[in-house]
């Protein structure tokens, strides 16, 4: 290590050197005139550049013309009655487990924030529970849980019932999947939203309670859009993971876009590629969806906490082309 | 900047060159006998402390000395182990049952802390909220005032600190010395009996300690009974109607700023003052 301090940048720069850098010695008494720095030349980064494009190019042509993906028949499945039928399913049970996977995560991670040992203790036990048995065996073990469990009654702890329900009417196919789903959901979302609280400044509590407001109004109001921040991506990535694991619900005999997809291929064996296409391309349109409300959700919170708001993608775009429309107009200047 | 020292003010009684306050004067806020300590760290050590109404207390001390522990147990951010302080003549945080101080609920607490001004080291502004609604909130939420009317408040209130302007920013797009201008005119919209300053500019860059301070004594002029922790000893010297030296959880000595600062009768305050001025 007995180089002097600039070896390890002329090091990253020797490369470019040889073609870039050609200022004849004589010229250096000379004084400078400012003028624009010359961008850097990457030559390697443009070779990796048409590599990558290449490939991609090679497997799209793949995916259009090999005959194995039979897009005609995805074209006759993509917005079948069936398909669409299996997507609403879906997409209800993703949004009602959402909903309630989330306030039953605020209000896990509410008692696991609180002062009693007691709150603290079951929630913890409930998230760990819930993380350690797998989705598939929850949802199929509350599928059982009418054979175990007749009747559902609402009284006196171990003393008489007031309301007694039966519990196979309850019970319906897509109330366990949504039970199961929320279940798990809001184990998930407890240290998603724990994690988004503790985020949050101790100074930002402590002003709150200074100037007295009332608790209730310093959580919604003070301390949860704040915490909502750093929230929003972790749940959204979440939700995400939620949107691929209704697919699960199949087992409970729901048939959602999944089950739809599953059945059809079993009773048209011809057709199961381009109908699992279907699937894949209609989850695509699904998780692109919940990632464009995320960028607005997060540039909604981003309010305040950021001095200017993170830029559209149209404003991006808009302001990309400006770049580069100047960058060519340097160019041929020079 | 051009008022002399002393005479400027407009408040507080002529007998306040003697330190102890008459019995029968009104009391804006006492602290009894006040303990803290965490674990074996004793860091208030029997505090004792009567402060009339107007009256501009500034506390000094060096650092650890338990000096931002007596304003957070002042408005119950902490809780005193021993002792207790009330703020016009209400006990804070505690009920009294006979001889004995039940401790109050959390809601309780929450409404004395409206009487209670409180500034920041650090600002603490909500940054998701517009300097108006920072101002705005407090009044709204604890149900004094409509929105229309905290909203007039506030932007009186931005106006008395100069920030009449800046009512729809964000306190991020604001410079240290405007955030902590918004800070005090949040504290002020709850229209506190005691408003008290926690190094209100420690944090800020030196160019704006000045307009920050200029806040404060515009307050101090009009009578607002003030307590305020800093080492600006030049500002406690203007604006204090008494100065609080405290070390080690203790109060070495108190009197007018010219007593205490010119001629401390304690080597602990001689020694301070050396090391700050």
């Amino acid at each position: 290590m007995s180089e002097p301090p600039g070896a390890a940048v002329s090091l990253a720069e020797s490369e470019s050197k040889n073609e870039n850098e050609a200022p004849p010695a004589d010229t250096s008494s000379r004084p400078l005139t400012a003028q624009r720095v010359q961008p850097l030349r990457r030559p390697g980064r443009w070779i990796v550049t048409a590599v990558v494009l290449v490939l991609v190019a090679q497997i799209l042509h793949g995916l259009v013309t090999n005959p194995f993906y039979q897009w005609d028949r995805f074209r006759y499945w993509f917005l079948r009655p069936t398909v669409l039928d299996g997507l609403v399913v879906t997409l209800e049970v993703t949004a009602l487990s959402a909903v309630l996977g989330l306030v039953g995560g605020i209000l896990l991670a509410l008692a696991r924030l609180s002062g009693s040992p007691v709150l603290r203790a079951v929630s913890w036990t409930y998230t760990w529970l819930l993380r350690s048995v797998p989705l598939i065996v929850v949802l199929i073990f509350l599928y059982n849980f009418s054979a175990l469990y007749k009747t559902l009654s609402l009284g006196v702890p171990f003393g008489p019932a007031f309301v007694t329900f039966d519990e196979s009417r309850l019970a319906t196919d897509m109330a366990i999947a949504v039970i199961g789903l929320s279940l798990n959901e809001a184990a998930y979302a407890a240290e998603v939203v724990r994690g988004g609280l503790l985020s949050v400044d101790q100074g930002q509590h402590e002003a709150a309670a200074a100037l007295g407001l009332p608790q209730g109004y310093q959580f919604r109001r003070i301390v949860f859009p704040q915490a909502l921040r750093s929230i929003t991506p972790n749940y959204v990535n979440q939700l995400i993971g939620l949107v691929k694991s209704t697919s699960l619900v199949f087992y409970v005999s729901l048939l959602d876009l999944f089950g739809t997809v599953q059945s059809m291929g079993s009773t048209y064996p011809g057709d199961v590629v381009p109908l699992l296409l279907v699937a894949t391309v209609w989850y695509l349109i699904l998780t692109s969806a919940v990632s464009v409300v995320q960028f607005y959700v997060e540039r909604y919170y981003a309010r305040g906490a950021t001095r200017t708001l993170p830029p559209t993608p149209v404003q991006k775009a808009r302001a990309g082309l400006a770049g580069l429309r100047a960058r060519l107009r340097r160019e041929a200047a020079v | 900047m051009s008022t002399a020292p002393a005479p400027g003010k407009t408040a507080p009684a002529p007998g306040k060159t003697a330190p102890a306050p008459e019995k029968t004067a009104p009391v804006a806020l006492e602290v009894h006998d006040v303990h803290k300590w965490y674990g074996a760290h004793r860091v208030l050590d029997g505090i004792d402390l009567t402060i009339r109404p107007g009256e501009v207390t500034v506390i000094l001390g060096p650092s650890g000395s338990g000096k931002s522990t007596l304003l957070r147990v002042i408005n119950h951010l902490e809780k005193p182990e021993i002792g207790h302080v009330s703020v016009g003549g209400e006990l804070i945080g505690v009920k009294r049952h006979g001889d004995r101080l039940k401790e109050l609920g959390e809601r309780a607490i929450l409404a004395q802390r409206g009487r209670i001004g409180f500034v920041f080291q650090n600002f603490n502004l909500f940054p998701h909220l517009t300097v108006l609604d920072n101002v705005a909130a407090a009044p709204v939420a604890t149900g004094r005032l409509s929105k229309p009317a905290a909203r007039e408040l506030a932007r009186e209130l931005l106006d008395r600190v100069g920030l009449g302007d800046r009512t729809g920013s964000y306190p991020r797009q604001l410079s240290g010395g405007q955030q902590q201008r918004v800070a005090i005119a949040r504290a002020l919209a709850l229209r506190p009996g005691v408003i008290l300053f926690d190094e209100p500019t420690s944090a800020l860059d030196p160019e704006l300690v000045g307009e920050v301070l200029a806040v404060i004594k515009d307050l101090a002029t009009s009578g607002t009974t003030l307590v305020i922790v800093t080492h600006e000893i030049g500002f406690a010297r203007e604006v204090a109607d008494r100065v609080v030296f405290i070390d080690g959880g203790r109060i070495v000595e108190q009197g007018p700023p010219g007593q205490v600062l010119d001629q401390p009768r304690h080597e602990r305050t001689r020694d301070f003052l050396r090391k700050v001025l």
